[in-house]
């Protein structure tokens, strides 16, 4: 996915260049909040982690096999400043050192595959965090669904770079359907990874997991086969549950319009694409010479977009593989959290037993 | 940690090349690609130019032609899918051969190949010639966040650490019968990356701490100080110059 020298032309590479920048100058910043002094040689060690994971081959069947893209799993490990650092030196030095990915395109390259991944990812994590229960499971279920929807998110910006500078006239429609189609594909296996991966460290490690930070148990002791708090550790034991416990209005509203947002970016993005109309006008048989507005009246015109403008109703695949992304995650993740939130209710204390 | 701590792509020489600084080179470098991208595609002469302009960095750097070619590969997914391009491009088309192919795309196809290899071409070239640590030195004399270099220096230095504890652990997996062979292994797959990961933060803290012992106080002293004489930076820069004089004659013409 390394963008080489001369696919995207000079201003927009500037552009990108000067974006990465300004981004890793906050990433800076914010990462000695993280790390305090500790950064570089933490951060340079992750980094390290980072290059070798992705050589990691994950054999998906018939002799093919992909591997981590590494930008969710960064963010939630180590958090999103630090990520984004040790995901951009990766980039850095694999344009520099073996000649992967254009020097011209290294701006390209950092806004697409390490600032997009990691902000989309841990923005999407930080969100189901704070809505799902505080257990551990919660904390794999959204690594899944931050990296599920971090790898076509990447795609997105991807093609909105070509769609601003690309140089070549594939239209953007076919770059569209193409990428946000194969990525949603990677991004399944690579959300699949993330979360076994962070499953893992967190079995042995959870004080490591950036994300997780907040959600450790009190010890418990079991005397005479009851669970009791140890008792050293008296001072505040309050804002635990009632921060976790937000009502359920609160959860579908966050829900909602987070589905919304996504799903009305991903749309908006696919339907910005005059081009895709022309895939679409031909597979409905509408001939091809006719004004792209001729198909007003094809079964995609009640997309729902119709009031907008022309070519906007050009939903085609790419968005309605992007929401149906959206509507699958939402919906899963609102079913395991209700099924959650009835299951804990149910013994009638706050007590979680996880015996 | 056996393997010395050069780079795969360097090569041990003594040329003129070899010894600039490497901020000359890495400025060079990248000015030479940025003029080349800004090459219009239709002067196709002009890319032919560029092409002996880094044969004659690579022949004065004593590199040779095999080696710089052979690290050439690395491009091959964008061939493939240059190859594509022409076939799936909007615009008029031309028929070569039975198959029907779109001029754009056949422009396009030729703008990132051209480009590409040449980009590519160059980053062999400067990374055959510079020593890790100068290049990472000359990224910070270049003035890059010192923070960001002493990421990139630890990335470096421990990536084949890594990389190596990672080959490690295939082999214990494998001498104990287990082989990869879809998505159900998976599970032991991601299991062995978290605990990759643990062992990398947890040397990372070990080496924090020793550098610690040892005086580290948030920055890395430089011993060397590299400096560029005017001589050697209109050395290095003649590439790029060079490059900018078939661009502007690539744009009048």
């Amino acid at each position: 996915m390394h963008v080489p020298d001369g696919f995207i032309n000079a201003p927009t590479s500037a552009a990108a260049g000067v974006v990465a920048a300004g981004a890793l100058a906050v990433s800076l910043r914010g990462a000695r909040r993280e790390l305090d002094e500790r950064t570089a040689p933490l951060a340079g060690l992750v980094a390290a982690f980072i290059f070798a994971v992705q050589m990691l081959n994950f054999p998906v069947a018939a002799g093919t096999s992909g591997h981590l893209l590494g930008g969710a799993l960064a963010a939630i490990l180590v958090g999103p400043y630090t990520g984004v650092l040790c995901v951009s030196v990766v980039l850095l030095m694999q344009g520099i050192l073996f000649a992967d990915g254009g020097l011209t395109a290294l701006g390209v390259n950092i806004t697409d595959m390490a600032i997009t991944t990691t902000v989309v990812a841990y923005a999407v994590f930080r969100g189901l965090v704070k809505v799902l229960p505080r257990r551990r499971r919660s904390v794999t279920v959204a690594s899944f669904a931050a990296a599920l929807l971090s790898v076509p998110a990447a795609a997105v910006v991807f093609t909105l770079i070509y769609a601003i500078g690309g140089t070549t006239d594939v239209s953007i429609g076919k770059v569209a359907t193409a990428m946000i189609g194969v990525h949603v594909l990677i991004g399944i296996g690579e959300a699949a990874i993330t979360a076994l991966t962070v499953g893992a460290v967190i079995a042995v490690r959870p004080d490591l997991v950036y994300g997780a930070r907040g959600l450790e148990q009190r010890l418990k002791l079991r005397v005479n086969g009851e669970l009791v708090d140890a008792p050293a550790a008296e001072p505040a034991p309050a804002p635990v549950p009632a921060a976790a416990r937000s009502s359920h209005r609160k959860l579908w509203i966050t829900g909602l319009v987070a589905s919304l947002i996504l799903a009305g970016f991903v749309s908006f993005y696919a339907s910005a694409s005059p081009d895709g109309l022309e895939k679409v006008a031909h597979d409905q048989g509408i001939d091809q010479k006719e004004k792209p507005h001729a198909n007003a009246d094809s079964p995609l015109a009640d997309y729902g977009v119709k009031d907008i403008s022309d070519a906007r109703l050009s939903g085609g695949l790419a968005g309605v593989i992007g929401v149906g992304v959206t509507v699958v995650v939402g919906s899963t993740v609102f079913w395991v959290v209700r099924r959650r939130r009835t299951d804990s209710d149910a013994p009638g204390s706050s007590v979680s037993q996880a015996a | 940690m056996g393997a010395g701590h050069a780079h795969r792509l360097y090569r041990h020489g003594h040329s003129p090349v070899h010894r600039l600084p490497a901020h000359t080179k890495l400025a060079a470098a990248f000015a030479f690609v940025v003029v080349v991208v800004s090459t219009p595609r239709e002067a196709m002469w002009a890319f032919a130019l560029y092409a002996v302009l880094l044969a004659a960095v690579a022949a004065a750097a004593r590199v040779p032609a095999g080696f710089l070619l052979k690290r050439l590969l690395i491009e091959v997914p964008f061939v493939a899918f240059a190859v594509l391009m022409p076939f799936v491009a909007e615009g008029e088309r031309v028929h070569v051969l039975g198959l029907s192919l779109s001029v754009n795309g056949l422009w396009g196809a030729w703008n990132v190949l051209a480009k590409g290899t040449l980009g590519v071409a160059a980053s062999v070239l400067l990374a055959a010639t510079t020593e890790l640590r100068e290049l990472l030195l000359g990224l910070q004399r270049l003035k890059l966040p010192p923070l960001l270099v002493q990421i990139a220096s630890f990335m470096i230095r421990y990536g084949d650490v890594i990389t190596d504890e990672m080959r490690r652990m295939r082999i214990a997996r494998e001498s104990r019968g287990f082989e990869a062979r879809g998505v159900r292994h998976w599970g032991v797959l991601a299991k062995s990356a978290g605990a990759l990961f643990i062992r990398s933060y947890e040397r990372g803290e070990r080496v924090h701490l020793a550098m610690v012992s040892r005086g580290y106080a948030g920055s890395m002293p430089v011993i060397d100080e590299v400096t560029a004489s005017r001589a050697q930076w209109s050395y290095a820069l003649a590439l790029p110059c060079a490059a900018l004089v078939v661009c502007l004659l690539g744009w009048t013409l």
